[in-house]
């Protein structure tokens, strides 16, 4: 009785929110509602007796996926109306993926009504005693190993990507800070006492820092006017 | 008395008293910790701290709480009135929600449910959407740059925490707290697993957003960071988060690391003190540490907390990862599945 209300609620609030993830106005209210969707995926799966899969869900999805989806979306800076204006536009093919992906559903679904028995093929028999969390290694580094290994790849090529795309050409551009060379330096190759004479002043244009070989050569083959005055600190940022 | 708490209002009942039970004591816990940390941060600098509230200052929390009650709540003109409350209320309750799979002695949890572990991570994962909503329902700029960099960091420090909690995971065999615990009844895991330790114990402070990692607050660049919009009740709601959150990561501490209610060396002497008051005991020597930090160590650069999460934690806890994995299996250490 209790299961059944709660399962409803979850049920509702996950469809209501699913559908807010498509109308709200505003996108970070978009992305809010989405998490609150996984939320009660979550809470599904627990009803359904899979608490591993339901804590990884909010792990994973609600914990860092969804941080970094609102990080971005909270940054972008989007013309509502615009938006707005095409939507018309966008109407079909959000429509056909849907329809596609409803027909694959009745599909899974019709398989196993016309034939009854390929319904108890789908879960993989294991011991009731058995946690789910155990149930779920054991079949994933034992029966699927190689399918596991293969999704494994998959990420790491994406990841490869990933930093393919963000890193850039210029690395000189950027500043850098390196710890090996800020700890090996001493008093003695920054310093150094000079004895003034009173109004005489000093100009020592070799107790400069001297600027790091990458960057340097990069400047000179640029063409850069040369800054006379950069004394000291990192050189680079203020190009 | 038995068959009435069976009935589900008894259960209910239970539960709820077995939550106020928990709730209570970290609550006045919590209200001692920001006494203490000024007592601790004074004599660090050579001054007195709060004395002037009770003896010692020791009802200076309630006057400060007496105080954030009675000032008035200013929203912002540009403000998302509903997020902008959501955001405190978020920090706290899911600082509170934890509790509930704490065991405080063998058995004592509320929740006794085999993803102790997970549900920990879950929800200490969490604790960055009320600063990430706070910072961005502000509508101001130092709110929001400070919800930007707290999103960065909490996710950076989050990995190689996982990582930690995996390599204690391998040598318990399960994923319930309590047997977390039973595990180190020979040897607490600080000692074996040491460096991993020390790893926990600093991404905590990065995850609680504690000195030195206290970049999203920043009162020397960005004000206060994702707070600086909030007055009355809801900063106040924040603090409690802040400090709640402190007390639960010393209490994850304590469980994964130090032995939970575990006697130290499970002698004569020690056991004699019961399980709770030495998880009592261990939370407040991970909060000392906690404080300690705060007054010895200037705040971390931005780039220089990414380089350390990403560059030192991330490759240190994976590489102690798989050699705890190779040593367990090499010599056959490797708890058996449940």
């Amino acid at each position: 009785m209790i299961a059944a209300i709660a399962f409803y609620v979850f049920a509702a609030i996950l469809l209501v929110s699913a559908g807010m993830v498509v109308s709200a106005r505003n996108p970070v209210h978009s992305v809010l509602f989405l998490i609150l969707a996984f939320f009660n995926a979550a809470a599904l799966f627990l009803m359904a007796g899979a608490e591993f899969l339901a804590m990884i869900l909010v792990i994973v999805y609600v914990g860092a996926v969804a941080v970094l989806f609102l990080f971005v979306v909270m940054m972008l800076d989007i013309n509502f109306a615009e938006l707005r204006s095409r939507f018309q536009q966008f109407l079909p093919i959000g429509l056909a993926v849907g329809v596609v992906l409803l027909l694959e559903l009745c599909l899974v679904l019709g398989g196993w009504s016309l034939a009854p028995n390929s319904a108890a093929m789908r879960t993989l028999p294991i011991a009731p005693d058995v946690q789910n969390t155990a149930q779920l290694g054991r079949v994933m580094y034992t029966d699927y190993i190689l399918l596991f290994q293969a999704a494994g790849l998959v990420l790491l090529v994406a990841m490869i990507g990933a930093i393919v795309l963000t890193l850039r050409e210029n690395r000189g551009a950027s500043r850098r800070q390196s710890v090996a060379r800020q700890v090996a330096r001493n008093p003695g190759n920054t310093l150094e006492m000079v004895d003034v004479a009173i109004g005489a002043g000093v100009t020592m244009a070799d107790i400069r820092r001297p600027l790091p070989e990458a960057t340097a050569l990069e400047h000179a083959g640029h063409g850069h006017d040369s800054h006379d005055d950069d004394h000291g600190h990192g050189h680079g940022g203020e190009h | 008395m038995d068959a009435f708490l069976n009935t589900s209002f008894g259960i209910t009942i239970l539960t709820f008293i077995e939550a106020l039970a928990i709730i209570v004591p970290v609550l006045i816990l919590m209200a001692y910790v920001t006494y203490a940390e000024r007592k601790v941060l004074a004599a660090m600098q050579l001054r007195k701290g709060p004395n002037i509230v009770g003896p010692f200052g020791l009802f200076q929390p309630f006057a400060d709480a007496i105080k954030m009650m009675f000032k008035e709540t200013v929203v912002p003109s540009g403000a998302n009135k509903v997020l902008f409350f959501l955001g405190p209320m978020l920090t706290f309750g899911l600082a509170v929600l934890a509790w509930a799979v704490i065991p405080v002695n063998d058995g004592w949890a509320i929740a006794k449910i085999n993803v102790g572990v997970l549900y920990l991570f879950a929800i200490s994962s969490l604790g960055v959407y009320g600063v990430i909503i706070a910072g961005w329902a502000s509508n101001s700029k130092y709110a929001f740059l400070g919800a930007l960099r707290s999103a960065a960091q909490m996710v950076s420090y989050e990995v190689s925490m996982g990582f930690v909690m995996v390599t204690v995971l391998l040598c318990v065999g399960s994923l319930n707290l309590n047997d977390v615990v039973l595990a180190q009844q020979h040897i607490w895991f600080c000692i074996p697993l040491f460096p991993m330790f020390v790893i926990f114990f600093i991404s905590t402070l990065a995850e609680t957003n504690r000195s030195p990692f206290d970049l999203p607050e920043g009162e020397s660049e960005i004000v206060a960071g994702f707070f600086v919009e909030y007055s009355a009740m809801a900063f106040a709601l924040f603090f409690l988060g802040e400090y709640t959150n402190m007390i639960l990561m010393s209490a994850m501490t304590s469980i994964l690391f130090l032995g939970g209610w575990l006697a130290p060396f499970g002698i004569e002497p020690f056991t004699w003190i019961p399980g709770p008051i030495w998880l009592i005991l261990k939370i407040v020597l991970v909060l000392f540490f906690f404080l300690w930090t705060r007054a010895t160590f200037p705040r971390y650069r931005y780039d220089q907390l990414m380089r350390l999460g990403w560059k030192v934690f991330l490759p240190l806890s994976l590489l102690w990862l798989v050699l705890t994995a190779g040593a367990l299996m090499l010599f056959g250490w490797l708890p058996h599945a449940v």
